[in-house]
C-alpha cells in the first residue's frame, strides 16, 4: 500500500501453519519440498512492497454471488441453496484495520460442485451459481459477499474423505509478505474434526481462526443468515512502535 | 511441534489466520480465463505490459514439477517485479503501459506451461547498500501445497549481475543457486526466459522465507 521499504512484519510463526508435508493430505506428499526454506534475513523492498488494487475496476455484483452469474434476469432466476452474508474484516496481527485491500473467494454450489471442468461429482451445475466473487475492504477493513451456503462433497484421499462446507478466502494486505490464502468453515459444521485438509494444522486453536462464526444480529429475517469470518494477516512492526 | 519462542509475546497480539491450500479448483476464483469461466471487465492476469511501455519486453515460461517428475496441472502463480528502472509499480492500474503485479496458471493445455509478458525488472537496492540482481518473486499455490511457496527468477544473461546479488549468495550451494536461473531463449525475434519450478527433489527449486 506504501512505497515504504523501511517496514518490517512479524516473522511467519510456520509451526502455526501446516507443514508442507503432511502425509495425511495425500497430494502434499509429492508436492513439499524437502529442502529447508532459505531463510531472507532481512527482507528487501522486493518482499515488503506489495499491489494496491484500489483502481482495479469491481463490477457491481462482483461481491454478490447470488446475482453474479444470472443468467438471464428477466427470468427471475437466482442460485439454489441457503443464503447467507459472509462478512468481516482483515485486520493485522497488532488489530490495525486493513482498508482497500483485495477479498477473493471462490467456492462450490449448494450441491457441492464447482463450476471447474475437472469436477465430474454427482451433484449438478446451478445454471445460475458461477461461485466467485470478490471485493476491496472498506476504511475500516470491512468486506462482505452475499452468497449460497457451499455444499459438503466427497473427494479421493482416503476411502470415504468428505470436505467440510467451505469457502476459499484470498486476501492480500499491505504487501507480498502478508499474502494468504485459507479456507472459511462453517460453525457447528460436522464433518471439519474428520477433514485430512483441516488436520494439516497441529493447534486446534489454528483451526478456530478459519471458522466463520453465525452471527444472527447480523443476519436478514426472511432472507439471509449472516457467518462472520475475520482475517489476520501478518503485522506490520513500525506501526506497533508508532503506538509506543 | 510448538517453538516456545515463537509465540506472541504480549496479549494484544493476534493470531495470523492459518493458511490453507488454495485447491484443485484454484483457478476458478482467481484464474478464470484458464478455467474456461467468462472474465470480468478487469482481470488480474498474465499480461503485465503493454507495446508502449519502457524497457525490454519479455515473455517468461516455464512449467511446475512435483516430486515425481510429473507436471503439475493446477498450479496457481503470481508475480512481482520492478519496473525497468527498479521501481517497484504498487498502484495496479490497467490503464498504465506496466504494472508490476501478474498472475499466471499451469494447466492441461499449453504444454502445462505458465507464461507472463512482462518487461526485464532493473536492479533493485539491498538494504545493506548492495545492489541485488534484477529478478522477480514468484508465489507459487497449488492443490497440496498448504501454504503458498516463494522464490524468485534470476536472468541466465546478467552473470555478473547474479554473482554479486547478496539474496543469491545467501543460498549456500551454488548448485541450488542455479534454480533460480531462468534460461534465454529467442522465439520469432521475442525473448524468452523458460524456469522450470521444481516442487521437490532432485533439481528442488530454492523457496525462500521472508
Amino acid at each position: 500500500m506504501t512505497h515504504d521499504n523501511n517496514k518490517r512484519f512479524v516473522a511467519r510463526d510456520r509451526s502455526w501453519h501446516p507443514p508442507a508435508y503432511a502425509p495425511g493430505y495425500k497430494t502434499s506428499v509429492a508436492r513439499s519440498p524437502q529442502q529447508a526454506l532459505v531463510s531472507m534475513q532481512q527482507p528487501t523492498a522486493s518482499e515488503l512492497t506489495g499491489p494496491d488494487f484500489s483502481h482495479l475496476r469491481m463490477g457491481p455484483h462482483d461481491n454478490d454471488l447470488l446475482l453474479n452469474f444470472r443468467q438471464d434476469a428477466s427470468l427471475g432466476g437466482l442460485p439454489q441453496g441457503e443464503r447467507v452474508m459472509m462478512f468481516g474484516r482483515v485486520v493485522d496481527q497488532f488489530g490495525k484495520p486493513v482498508p482497500h485491500t483485495l477479498v477473493e473467494m471462490w467456492q462450490a454450489n449448494a450441491g457441492g460442485r464447482y463450476r471447474h471442468k475437472n469436477d465430474k461429482y454427482l451433484a449438478p451445475l446451478d445454471p445460475n451459481f458461477g461461485g466467485v466473487g470478490r471485493c476491496l475492504t472498506d476504511d475500516k477493513g470491512f468486506y462482505r459477499f452475499r452468497t449460497v451456503k457451499p455444499g459438503p462433497y466427497p473427494w479421493p484421499n482416503d476411502m470415504n474423505s468428505w470436505r467440510p462446507a467451505h469457502i476459499h478466502v484470498s486476501v492480500t494486505g499491505p504487501s507480498i509478505s502478508t499474502r494468504l490464502i485459507t479456507q472459511m468453515y462453517f460453525e457447528g459444521d460436522p464433518l471439519i474434526p474428520f477433514c485430512p485438509i483441516v488436520h494439516t494444522l497441529k493447534d486446534p486453536l489454528a483451526v478456530e481462526t478459519m471458522i466463520g462464526r453465525l452471527d444472527m444480529a447480523h443476519s436478514k429475517p426472511m432472507d439471509f443468515l449472516a457467518y462472520r469470518f475475520d482475517v489476520v494477516v501478518r503485522g506490520e512492526l513500525q506501526t506497533f512502535f508508532e503506538n509506543q | 511441534m510448538n517453538q516456545p519462542n515463537s509465540q506472541p509475546t504480549s496479549d494484544l497480539m493476534l493470531r495470523e489466520t492459518a493458511s490453507q491450500t488454495a485447491g484443485p479448483y484454484v483457478h476458478i476464483g482467481l484464474a478464470l480465463a484458464s478455467a474456461g469461466n467468462p472474465v470480468r471487465d478487469e482481470e488480474i492476469w498474465n499480461e503485465m505490459v503493454k507495446p508502449d511501455a519502457e524497457g525490454e519486453h519479455i515473455e517468461l515460461v516455464g512449467t511446475v514439477i512435483d516430486g515425481n517428475g510429473d507436471l503439475v496441472r493446477d498450479a496457481f502463480i503470481e508475480a512481482w517485479q520492478a519496473d525497468a528502472n527498479g521501481t517497484y509499480q504498487a498502484d495496479y492500474d490497467l490503464s498504465k503501459p506496466f504494472n508490476s503485479f501478474g498472475r499466471t496458471a499451469t494447466t492441461f493445455d499449453h504444454g502445462s506451461e505458465w507464461s507472463l509478458t512482462t518487461i526485464k525488472p532493473g536492479a533493485v537496492k539491498h538494504p545493506n547498500g548492495q545492489w541485488m540482481a534484477p529478478h522477480i518473486n514468484l508465489t507459487i499455490f497449488a492443490r497440496g501445497v498448504n501454504v503458498h511457496l516463494q522464490t524468485r527468477l534470476y536472468f541466465e544473461d546478467e552473470t555478473e549481475a547474479n554473482n554479486k546479488c547478496p539474496v543469491l549468495s545467501r543460498i549456500e550451494s551454488p548448485v541450488r543457486r542455479q534454480t533460480l536461473i531462468a534460461k534465454h531463449e529467442e522465439v520469432d525475434g521475442k525473448v524468452r526466459y523458460r524456469l522450470d519450478i521444481c516442487l521437490q527433489g532432485k533439481g528442488e527449486t530454492v523457496f525462500f522465507d521472508f
